[in-house]
């Protein structure tokens, strides 16, 4: 008799998102199995690399993390283009003037920065706000405007804002980002919520507000899996490609940010911290991440690198 | 928890005046409404009033009268062949055969129908003796129906055993022989076989029908039910369901458990 391979049946998949206009649209979601099992179903799309780009120039990153966007740090639409250069797949621009302590720019500057980036670049665009959710929904409703057809991902939409944040994205064709912190029931709530005023289940991703290595990834780990296999199951309100801002955590952490003659006992700092970035980033691929937010090109170089092996196809 | 919808059975009036009067309208209804109502697969029954000879014919007519209506598989009920393998001929997507016993005279009919028309079947931990009463006499019959499935290369997940429960008003030793029999059907091969059961059996000629089925059903779910052949429109039952696929972590909870369960 002949021995039959076990292999686990999934009834249901994760929904497919489009971001960007053809030629240059890029497609994550789509798969009918858990990360990189392509013997067990498909795998469409590869996860996708964004790198960051703020409309202010950062002041607390550190000098490595800097150094490869020098000159360009005060630019957003200079800094956006050398992000292209440097392999991103996506740029995801943070409008971090808007936040009140820093300059509380008008939403209008806002979407006139958001529309000139948008105009440089020759990927899709990611916008998320300075994480004020009040003030992020009056700006991402403004800029929902300006890049009205450019099949953006916009957000960060949450319980308080997701309403006009939605709205726009309806209107102006975007895809939303619906953030919950790190709890399946608000996930999944949230979700409900926007597709009830009608919003496709595909045209949201689902942030679950992830930590970085040594600062919880377990945690965002088990959550990420556990919507993921829901999904896989037939829970549609969990269905959707999951983004997940790596760059910001892994780069808040000490091991990143603790310069080489402080703790000489860890390594050199530049190979350090990005290790840091590029593990949790790995990591949370394995947990079912599309879209990955990252700070250091290095990083996306070495993460692409990472993907492109795990696409081999394993199936038997 | 996959619902299959009870009611389009000759033996309900209605169903057996629309079979005399070839009357789609009340197939199409109960059609549509049990798919509103969850249900995965519609148990489509002639009735004991309709003449084995006419059958196949009738069984013809409601499975493409139903599947005109509503997008949902057939759980073809009969306990003629020429009926069932009628209804299979016609019907399109993935069928389930509604049911062989263990008695190997009829598995030889049935299994080979499933497997020609990769259908999944129901079989029922009986036999020409009879319901068994007890839970291990059950279990010896249902590895019967495993090991036949196993033959005709019918894979465990097709297979839905059905213990029998019987109305607990003339049959109440059974209720928890039943249970024992859903758990040890859980061990009789890796992957296991499914299990599903006639709910309503339970509470026939009985008061309180939807109290008692309801909290069969939930009873049977924590012992491993798959499935259940039901009224679906009993609003009460579904949210019993809906709470129970979240207590036994089969769903993903969120405050809006219900209504996310209705939703497909």
């Amino acid at each position: 008799m002949a021995v039959t391979i076990a292999k686990e049946k999934w009834t249901s998949k994760v929904g497919e998102m489009v971001l960007g206009t053809e030629p240059n649209a890029v497609k994550v979601g789509g798969e009918s199995t858990l990360p990189f099992l392509h013997f067990e179903g498909e795998i469409p799309n590869k996860p996708v690399m964004a790198l960051e780009v703020w409309d202010l120039e950062p002041t607390d990153w550190p000098e490595i993390l800097k150094q490869p966007f020098e000159g360009v740090l005060g630019d957003p639409v200079a800094w956006a283009k050398k992000n292209v250069e440097y392999g991103a797949d996506v740029v995801a621009l943070r409008l971090m003037s808007a936040h009140p302590d820093f300059k509380d720019a008008s939403p209008e500057d806002c979407a006139a920065t958001a529309k000139a980036v948008a105009d440089a670049i020759n990927v899709p665009l990611i916008v998320i706000g300075c994480g004020v959710e009040e003030k992020d929904a009056q700006v991402l409703e403004k800029v929902g405007e300006a890049l009205n057809g450019k099949n953006c991902l916009i957000g960060c939409a949450t319980e308080k804002n997701y309403k006009t944040i939605t709205a726009t994205a309806m209107v102006n064709g975007h895809n939303v980002i619906a953030s919950s912190p790190l709890d399946i029931n608000l996930a999944k709530q949230l979700n409900i919520l926007m597709t009830e005023m009608n919003l496709p289940a595909n045209r949201i991703a689902i942030d679950p507000l992830v930590g970085a290595l040594g600062y919880g990834i377990e945690y965002a780990y088990s959550i990420m899996e556990r919507a993921r296999m829901g999904a896989l199951m037939g829970d549609k309100m969990l269905a959707m490609p999951v983004i997940c801002f790596v760059g910001q955590e892994a780069w808040k952490a000490k091991e990143a940010k603790s310069p080489s003659d402080e703790t000489p006992e860890w390594g050199a700092q530049e190979r350090r911290a990005i290790l840091w970035e590029v593990i949790t980033a790995t990591t949370f691929i394995q947990a079912g991440g599309s879209i990955l937010v990252l700070r250091h090109p290095e990083s996306v170089k070495q993460v692409k690198a990472h993907i492109d092996k795990m696409m081999e196809s394993n199936a038997y | 928890m996959i619902l299959i919808g009870e009611r389009i059975n000759g033996m309900f009036k209605d169903i057996r005046e629309a079979i005399v009067n070839r009357d789609p309208e009340p197939v199409r209804y109960w059609a549509r409404r049990q798919y509103e109502q969850c249900a995965a697969y519609l148990d489509i029954n002639t009735g004991p009033t309709v003449e084995a000879a006419d059958q196949p014919a009738v069984m013809e007519w409601l499975v493409k009268t139903a599947q005109e209506a509503a997008p949902l598989p057939c759980c073809i009920d009969s306990t003629n062949p020429d009926a069932i393998e009628a209804g299979l001929k016609v019907h399109k997507g993935k069928a389930m055969i509604n049911s062989t016993t263990a008695d190997q005279f009829k598995m030889d009919i049935y299994l080979p129908m499933a497997a020609k028309y990769n259908a999944a079947i129901i079989g029922l931990a009986m036999n020409e003796k009879g319901v068994p009463k007890s839970a291990s006499d059950r279990i010896a019959l249902a590895m019967e129906i495993v090991v036949n499935c196993d033959m005709h290369g019918i894979p465990m997940e097709d297979l839905y055993i059905d213990p029998l429960m019987l109305p607990c008003n003339v049959a109440q030793e059974h209720g928890v022989e039943v249970l024992e029999t859903l758990r040890m059907i859980k061990t009789l091969a890796d992957p296991p076989p499914r299990t599903t059961m006639g709910l309503s059996n339970a509470s026939q000629r009985c008061t309180n029908r939807h109290l008692i089925n309801r909290t069969f059903l939930i009873m049977s779910m924590a012992c491993g039910l798959d499935s259940a052949i039901a009224d679906v429109d009993d609003d009460e039952l579904l949210n019993a369901v809906a709470a129970a696929n979240i207590l036994l972590n089969k769903d993903i909870y969120c405050d809006s458990f219900l209504k996310t369960f209705r939703s497909r």
